[in-house]
């Protein structure tokens, strides 16, 4: 982590960033590459179509166009940003402290769940009470999505990985029940919750832009000084880099770790509360989002920095505004996003043989990913 | 018995029992069922990590796998004609080629698996995740795309049918219908199951596996490949997830939906840990999460009478939905301690490299 100290000179800053991007900026590039491989593929074999090599430029342009086309893309991206960021700054600070948060799924929807439960209660109150309560409504529910397993790791060492995707499948059985249950609209003809009324997010910029999306770039700097200028957020990291040596240090990692969890589940849902407050301003049996997967990549790519999980999720916030375009103009499937979300992130774990067949060793150093502490506690008694 | 029934709580859970007992014969078979996919997944899970490999990717090995297979008994369908099925087990030649072709695309998911926990020494639970959001990305737009075109439809498996005379033994009867009225997929995976209790405790590949996941380093002193074994074992056990996620495709089902492994693979890794690494435990663990699931539908098809009945009536459906995945997690909880992970589970080996 620490350096020595050099001599602030442009050519040393610069050679230090590009060692902390070069790596991600190859994989993504090269995830693009052998996604245009497969779109022209897939577009050859299974539909037999003449093959056409100007497909993936068609489809590319599409996903690039929807996204920063115009002042209106240019705000759908950040709307879509807005949930990615908060939750991958929760996904973040879980790999901070050695956990692998699979469970923002869980959290998001819980979130939505919590805030259309109190924006619904709260419909015709003024929104200065309105909103404040519905937010936290969704952060108090995805917290405590984060803070039962969370616990069970902590008493039992049953581990996150699997007790986090369990939530996430009750979390949807929750949102289903709820949705047709305690909170349907009486009289809609499809089951859905009525609309939060004067909880909803006011929209700030262009026709979508709500104001959630200054709520997630204020949580950048927040969860960066969380991190890094609180005793909490120290321990987090020792934890994290070596949970032995922190316990001996005097930090109890078991409360750290429920800690950390339950802040990941809050962060992602108000990741949920600011995409129900602002977007969707009503819940119905088919909400659904790809959040969870992509709050791990985004958290992985920017290396679980705030900062680098800004500019991640800003990429994967265009990716989602474009991919609808991209399907509509090219006719390639949006699911594609998903492929190349998972291509990155392989060229990134693999980033030891992006180094060699690029001859990057010298540029960058024996810079490892700096997640090699979280398996280690796979299956094993306790380890905390 | 009456009298007892109407005593309040305790005569609901005697009523319950009275009802499970009735239905015992259905419950056991779906049970059965419903836990060949997770048991699978179990044993790919006990394959790897009883090697030192932690893969929590099979759950997107089942789902790429239950794609393949659905989709390449379509292709071969195309291709062959739909055949006559045999009356065993409805065996057709596009089924089985459909069937390989999938084991060898989970073998190929393994191997990249493998690729990266073993010689790239990437950390494993990441590497594993990878593999689930590529299948969930991979297949999710293979779906969509081949949504457009028209496919020949296929068959599926169909389970033993075993004689009446049989099934009409006291107890015996009852245990060997739910064990093997299965499809091809279900009857082997309890062969499978077996073999492989026997073979991990008691064969020289065994003995070896154990070696390398509790103590690498000693294993390769006295001369084992760590490296080999463990890649050969990441790379088989692609074939039993792979049999996992052909059976939802191709024996449960003859069609594929966007995520349609619902999460059994990780329920197939809780099973395995609270199957203590073991085929045999794993099996057991895998039948006690899949029970669950199976009274939600017995309690759905033929809700119970009285008290119990009216009861039920008030449980939300989707209770029963999260049934499984509620009590993966409290089982797993309450055992998780006393079930020991293999040494070096989830460790990347290096080499003392003497150069």
């Amino acid at each position: 982590m620490s350096q020595p100290k050099k001599a602030w000179s442009p050519a040393s800053i610069a050679s230090r960033v590009w060692s902390l991007i070069a790596v991600p900026i190859l994989s993504i590039l090269m995830a693009i590459v052998v996604g245009a491989i497969v779109i022209v593929l897939s577009s050859t074999l299974l539909l037999k179509q003449p093959m056409d090599l100007t497909l993936p430029i068609t489809a590319y342009a599409a996903l690039a166009q929807g996204g920063l086309g115009s002042y209106d893309a240019f705000v759908s991206t950040f709307v879509l940003a807005t949930p990615l960021l908060l939750a991958g700054l929760g996904v973040a600070i879980g790999f901070k402290a050695g956990l692998f948060n699979i469970g923002a799924q869980g959290q998001f929807l819980m979130g939505a769940v919590g805030s259309v439960a109190v924006g619904v209660q709260m419909a015709h109150l003024p929104a200065v009470i309105a909103i404040p309560a519905a937010l936290l409504g969704g952060m108090i529910l995805g917290a405590a999505w984060g803070f039962v397993p969370g616990l069970l790791k902590a008493i039992s060492g049953a581990h996150e990985v699997v007790t986090t995707i369990m939530m996430n499948y009750i979390a949807l059985a929750a949102l289903t029940w709820s949705v047709t249950g305690p909170l349907r609209q009486v009289g809609a003809a499809q089951p859905s919750t009525a609309t939060v009324g004067a909880a909803a997010l006011p929209i700030v910029l262009d026709r979508s832009g709500h104001i959630g999306i200054f709520i997630a770039l204020a949580a950048v700097p927040i969860a960066w000084f969380l991190l890094y200028r609180t005793t909490r957020g120290f321990e987090i990291r020792a934890v994290g880099a070596n949970p032995d040596a922190a316990r001996y240090a005097g930090v109890k990692p078991r409360r750290l770790i429920v800690l950390s969890m339950s802040i990941a589940g809050m962060l992602a849902g108000l990741a949920g509360a600011c995409t129900v407050l602002g977007v969707t301003h009503e819940v119905n049996a088919s909400f659904s989002t790809t959040v969870g997967f992509d709050s791990i990549t985004v958290a992985l790519l920017g290396r679980s920095n705030p900062l680098g999980v800004l500019f991640a999720a800003l990429l994967f916030g265009e990716m989602r505004a474009g991919a609808g375009p991209m399907q509509i103009h090219a006719g390639v499937p949006v699911e594609l996003v998903d492929f190349i979300q998972a291509l990155i992130l392989l060229f990134l774990i693999a980033n030891v043989v992006l180094r060699r067949l690029l001859r990057l060793r010298g540029i960058a150093g024996a810079e490892q990913t700096g997640f090699e502490t979280i398996t280690r506690s796979y299956g094993r008694e306790t380890t905390v | 018995m009456d009298s007892l029934n109407s005593i309040p709580v305790i005569g609901i859970v005697l009523q319950l029992f009275e009802y499970l007992i009735t239905a015992l014969p259905f419950l056991a078979h779906v049970a059965v069922q419903l836990a060949v996919p997770i048991c699978l997944a179990a044993l790919c899970g006990v394959m790897c990590e009883r090697s030192g490999v932690v893969n929590i990717g099979l759950e997107g090995i089942m789902l790429t796998c239950a794609f393949t297979g659905w989709f390449a008994g379509a292709l071969f369908t195309g291709l062959l004609g739909r055949g006559t099925p045999t009356s065993l087990f409805g065996f057709t030649m596009p089924l089985l080629l459909a069937v390989g072709t999938a084991i060898l695309a989970g073998m190929l998911m393994s191997l990249l698996h493998a690729w990266l926990s073993i010689s790239v020494r990437a950390d494993q639970i990441i590497a594993g995740a990878i593999i689930n959001i590529m299948a969930i990305g991979l297949t999710g737009y293979l779906n969509t795309l081949l949504s457009t075109q028209e496919l020949a439809s296929t068959r599926s498996f169909t389970a033993l049918q075993i004689p009446a005379s049989v099934v009409g033994l006291p107890v015996i009867g009852g245990v060997i219908n739910a064990l093997f009225g299965q499809g091809p997929i279900g009857v082997a995976t309890i062969l499978i199951v077996i073999v492989f209790q026997i073979f991990l405790f008691r064969s020289r590949w065994g003995l070896r596996t154990r070696a390398v996941g509790e103590h690498p380093r000693a294993a390769e002193t006295v001369g084992i490949n760590v490296i080999l074994v463990r890649y050969r074992n990441v790379v088989m056990s692609g074939a039993l997830a792979a049999l996992g996620g052909a059976y939802l495709s191709m024996e449960a089902t003859n069609s594929f939906q966007a995520g349609m492994t619902q999460g059994r693979g990780f329920i197939g890794l809780a099973a395995m840990i609270v199957g203590r690494w073991n085929p045999v435990g794993a099996f057991g663990a895998a039948l006690l999460f899949a029970s669950s699931q199976a009274i939600s539908q017995s309690i759905n098809i033929s809700p119970p009478a009285g008290d119990l009945g009216n009861l039920l009536k008030n449980v939300p459906p989707q209770f029963f939905d999260a049934l499984p995945y509620l009590i993966t997690i409290i089982v797993l909880a309450g055992l998780v301690g006393r079930s020991i992970a293999p040494a070096a589970d989830g460790r990347p080996y290096e080499r003392e490299s003497a150069s």
